[in-house]
């Protein structure tokens, strides 16, 4: 082979190497923007004085003399709107009969309900039973959406038979023409903000706060309270047993048929689809061995931690087999016996090694879904105390951002709780990545010295 | 102060000292009593018979019978691959750690056959400490590498270990380079110093034999006339025996030197008889460099 054609050769494998780096750097941006940029809008929002007005009544959060000032404000701006909904009933409705009516009244309902979306009960009628309808839009950018749907009627058009229906938007402004309400469309539009009051605001309380009326409102609390139970309980499983099964594996181990069976073992465990772990959880912890008598914390931990020990155990082995030989000699030669060793020299050089494997396993628990759908997760539930993991389920972040993505009755209502979850699960998971990566740099520094 | 009379032991002089400074030796003195006269006055400290070790079924080390007296430096030579490394860690029973490694025949420390089922090999390698080739500090202090010996061995009190680590800091010729730096990682020295560092980790525990398996093939040849030195400094008080690939060095600090073949024993006997009048045939091919 000729100079040139190696020199191509050795750019051309450069230049791919850069190029599958460089689309994993693109395609993990790709994925980690949105979720970060969206999931932000979890915490940072335009807030409207309903979500404020929630915050007071169900956190007591907030500045109570400021709110009833807000309220005058906000019951004034709203006031022409009700009047013209009284005077609608009153004069044009009342003028009506028979079918005309029933379909003026259908109408009429139409805008109340989306009235009620934006800014709550009407004035003096009873308080609803569902805290999502005693509250109006607590968030500017579904306010936004609300008034489209206040100011347009959809309608969809299927006059030409060779394409599907095509949407079309027509003002429902035209469906009371000439009535008593024909203003109110014009009038809320302009005066949308004076009615809801919407206010920059970083909501913190998104991490802190539980949620109620299935997350429509609070934060994901118990959520997150959840995953760092069930994270940590499957490391408490995990972690001991996986270094000492990893100590056995590369200090005890005679090389022989019975142990090479076991390294295949955990080889096919480490495959095993967390799915099966899942029912596997169910049918061993669960109905098995009674862990607990139906889901709990405990049970889930059980799960994750027998889905991450080969994890574990393979990282541990590793960093313990390159521990170098001549510190055991070493160790060895003034008289230590092996498990002196192991715990003096061994272990303390293998530190980095072990750490990087227990965290990268740690996200992965904190991440998985299936393994606790059978055995630990429900989708509404409430931070439980340390004692109650023994027995009870819990939410999860992982399990609830599939379960409100795919299960929720409002799914379009929740988008910034769902985006919120998943950004908040990655940057715990990031966090924790970095926290070992700077551990391992400080304990890689004090044994080099 | 001499190590001999800072570690408590009486101060030894086998009767020999003087004559078999390894100075005198190179240099050339023509008084050297033969081997059975220096195996005659002092005891031997470390006896093998008939002492072969295998790997599985490959002899390394084939039927050695042969004594190493107490208190002198006595070296291993013979070209790579002939079982000096496999015959020094047979005294500490190193060996153990490789599987599938046995022995057959005996040796003896202090007149008990150390391959004995009875025998305490944590007891038995704190009596006979041994220096690797490569220098090997563990990733800790300099304090907690010296003091590890003395730590596993039951001592925990402060002041006893801070009097340890100093004295054989001191003995190993470091005290005064690392005094103001205990708590600093041992791997931060130099090569020459962790050598140094290895060897007051060694003599820590007091051992009474010192086992060295090339001390200063990694070393530069400042580093490496430091150990010697030591080497020198440490004779009359361990019993020395050192692997060396270094003729010279077999030499300058040995009284005794052994010369092993594909496992056998071919000589043995004071370094100076060996290296200017060989018996054998083959010991002269080798130190004159006809072969190994
Ligand atoms: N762990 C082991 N397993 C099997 N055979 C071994 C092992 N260590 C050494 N041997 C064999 O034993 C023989 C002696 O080896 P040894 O290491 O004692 O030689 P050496 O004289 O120290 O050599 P060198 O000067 O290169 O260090 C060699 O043939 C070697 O192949
Ligand atoms: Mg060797």
């Amino acid at each position: 082979m000729g100079m040139k054609a190696r020199n191509l050769l050795d750019r051309l494998f450069s230049g791919v190497g850069v190029l599958a780096i460089v689309v994993m750097g693109l395609a993990l941006v790709l994925i980690l923007a949105p979720i970060f940029s969206r999931g932000a809008g979890a915490y940072i929002f335009k807030a409207t004085v309903e979500h404020r007005r929630m915050l007071l009544e169900r956190f007591e959060r907030g500045n109570a003399e400021a709110l009833a000032a807000e309220a005058e404000a906000v019951r004034e701006a709203r006031a022409p709107v009700y009047a013209m909904l009284a005077r609608y009933a009153a004069e044009d409705l009342a003028g009506l009969s028979g079918r005309e009516k029933r379909e003026a009244r259908q109408r009429l309902e139409e805008v109340e309900d989306i009235l009620q979306e934006l800014f709550g009960p009407m004035p003096g009628a009873a308080t609803p039973v569902l805290p999502r309808q005693q509250y109006g839009a607590t968030r500017w950018d579904r306010a936004e959406v609300k008034l489209d749907r206040l100011l347009y009627v959809e309608t969809w058009d299927y006059s030409d038979s060779g394409s599907m229906g095509q949407q079309v938007l027509k003002p429902r402004r035209e469906e009371f023409a000439g009535t008593a309400l024909e203003p109110l469309f014009g009038y809320v539009e302009t005066h949308l903000e004076a009615m809801l009051r919407p206010e920059w605001t970083f909501y913190w309380g998104f991490l802190t706060d539980s949620s109620f009326d299935a997350h429509i409102f609070g934060g994901i609390w118990p959520e997150l309270v959840g995953t760092i139970y069930l994270t940590l309980g499957a490391m408490v499983f995990a972690v001991p047993l996986g270094i000492v099964s990893a100590i056995y594996f590369a200090e005890y181990a005679q090389e022989g048929r019975l142990v090479s069976l076991l390294r295949t073992c955990v080889s096919t465990l480490a495959g095993v689809p967390s799915i099966v772990f899942g029912l596997f959880g169910l049918a061993f912890f669960i109905n098995t061995m009674h862990v607990s008598r139906s889901k709990s914390v405990l049970a889930g931990s059980l799960t994750l931690g027998m889905l991450i020990l080969p994890t574990v155990i393979r990282a541990a082995e590793e960093a313990i087999r390159a521990v170098p030989h001549s510190y055991k000699e070493a160790a060895v030669g003034l008289g230590a016996g092996r498990w002196r060793t192991v715990v003096t020299v061994i272990l303390p050089a293998a530190l980095p090694g072990i750490l990087t494997g227990t965290v990268i396993s740690m996200g992965r628990a904190a991440g998985e879904t299936a393994p606790i759908i059978f055995t630990a997760a429900v989708s509404v539930g409430k931070v439980l105390s340390p004692w109650e993991t023994l027995t009870q389920p819990t939410p999860a972040l992982s399990w609830n951002i599939y379960n409100l993505c795919t299960e929720h009755e409002a799914v379009d209502e929740i988008r910034h709780v769902q985006f919120g979850m998943a950004a908040t699960l990655v940057l715990a998971v990031l966090l924790l990545n970095l926290v070992a990566i700077i551990m391992r740099a400080r304990i890689s520094n004090k044994l080099k010295g | 102060m001499s190590p001999a009379t800072q570690d408590g032991r009486t101060g030894v002089d086998t009767g020999l000292g003087d004559r078999f400074k390894p100075s005198n030796v190179a240099s050339g003195r023509e008084d050297v009593p033969p081997l059975h006269d220096i195996l005659e006055q002092t005891e031997a400290h470390v006896a093998t018979r008939d002492f072969s070790i295998f790997y599985r079924d490959n002899e390394a080390v084939k039927k050695i019978t042969m004594e190493i007296p107490m208190r002198l430096v006595t070296a291993i030579i013979g070209p790579s691959g002939c079982g000096k490394s496999t015959l020094l860690r047979a005294i500490n029973r190193m060996n153990d750690l490789i599987p599938g490694c046995h022995t057959t025949g005996e040796m003896r420390f202090d007149g008990q056959d150390i391959y004995d089922k009875k025998i305490d090999v944590a007891i038995l390698r704190r009596r006979v400490g041994m220096v690797f080739q490569k220098p090997n500090p563990f990733p800790k202090s300099i304090y907690d590498n010296v003091a590890y010996g003395p730590r596993l061995h039951g001592i925990t009190r402060h002041s006893r270990l801070d009097e340890i680590v100093q004295r054989s800091l001191v003995q190993a010729a470091l005290w005064e380079e690392v005094k103001d730096r205990l708590d600093t990682n041992g791997l931060g020295l130099s090569g020459g110093q962790q050598q140094r560092l290895c060897l007051a980790r060694a003599l820590a525990v007091d051992p009474e034999i010192l086992l060295m398996d090339e001390p200063t093939s990694a070393l530069d040849p400042r580093a490496t006339t430091r150990i010697e030195d030591l080497i020198g400094e440490l004779r009359g008080s361990y019993t020395i025996i050192i692997v060396t690939h270094n003729m010279q060095q077999a030499a300058r600090v040995s009284d005794l030197t052994a010369f092993l073949y594909e496992g056998v024993l071919v000589e043995y006997g004071p370094t100076k008889q060996l290296f200017t009048k060989p018996r054998e045939k083959q010991t002269e091919d080798y130190i004159t460099g006809r072969f190994g």
